[in-house]
């Protein structure tokens, strides 16, 4: 298979978590919308890099956003939490103050 | 045989990520994601990277995936906020302007790229560990991540813990000033 159709594949992933962060209110939802926009982010950028002859460097970068992916999904679940704790809900709209 | 695969895979990735986006449920959604990881996985194989389909199974699938399901047990799952017309209409708007852009890019023919026949299709784990400790390349993100990994660790652990004995602590002592400023 060529590069478009890798192409076409991260952005159908790209549009659908783009998708899932705009529509869905539920902070969880919001945070898998997340990750399958940095899973085509990643798809992106090995495909490229696989296609263009440097198949290392793409691979190496995709290592570094998977880690920032884990370190975001870990501070960001211990922020949701949080935020249950002190508003009783997880929509993303129902946090209106910074100090409540 | 490799069309078939990809066309397996990139189905998975592709139905998965739609579960997430349709379904009620945030359970049903967290096995959505699976899929939608386990499909993106399988296409790192078919572009010769095994290390990084191994890396996408243990960190996305072994850990990630686990943390949120920690999240959906530790919060309500509320699933009057799911409404078709909200959802459907973002998809029409954004897979509409998103198609758009990519004819656009399609029709223009201005990739410079060798199509298909590599000499070494597979990267060896080899290459990626000299690669992540020389220091040419890239030594500094590496030592970096380590820096941020911990930060984040010990950030979240600070973030999430409950602050019970703090609170005490502090309304001991905003009792204790108010006491003293009685007296």
């Amino acid at each position: 298979m060529g590069l478009g159709a890798y192409l076409a594949v991260s952005g159908a992933l790209l549009v659908i978590g783009l998708c899932v962060c705009i529509a869905r209110r539920n902070l969880l939802f919001v945070l898998m919308g997340i990750e399958l926009i940095l899973n085509a982010a990643n798809l992106n950028v090995v495909a490229f890099s696989r296609f263009s002859g440097t198949p290392l460097e793409g691979q190496i970068f995709a290592i570094f956003v998977i880690i920032l992916a884990a370190a975001e999904a870990a501070v960001a679940l211990a922020i949701v939490l949080n935020l249950f704790g002190v508003f009783g809900s997880i929509r993303p709209d129902r946090p209106d103050e910074l100090r409540a | 045989m490799e069309a078939p695969v990809f066309l397996f895979f990139a189905a998975l990735a592709v139905a998965g990520a739609g579960i997430v986006l349709f379904h009620r449920s945030v359970v049903h959604a967290a096995f959505g994601l699976m899929g939608a990881l386990f499909g993106v996985a399988g296409l790192y194989l078919l572009l010769g990277a095994d290390f990084l389909a191994v890396v996408q199974l243990m960190i996305y699938v072994g850990g990630i995936l686990v943390l949120l399901l920690f999240g959906v047990m530790l919060t309500p799952d509320d699933k009057a906020e799911f409404s078709r017309m909200r959802v459907g209409g973002t998809l029409f708007v954004v897979g509409g302007g998103a198609l758009l852009l990519g004819l656009r890019a399609a029709g223009a023919e201005s990739w410079a790229m060798a199509e298909g026949d590599l000499a070494e299709p597979v990267t060896r784990i080899r290459e990626i560990g000299l690669a992540f400790l020389s220091r040419g390349h890239s030594l500094v993100a590496f030592e970096l991540a380590a820096v941020l990994l911990t930060a984040a660790l010990v950030g979240a652990v600070m973030i999430a813990r409950r602050r019970v004995e703090a609170q005490d602590e502090s309304t001991a002592e905003h009792v204790r000033e108010t006491s003293g400023g009685g007296n």
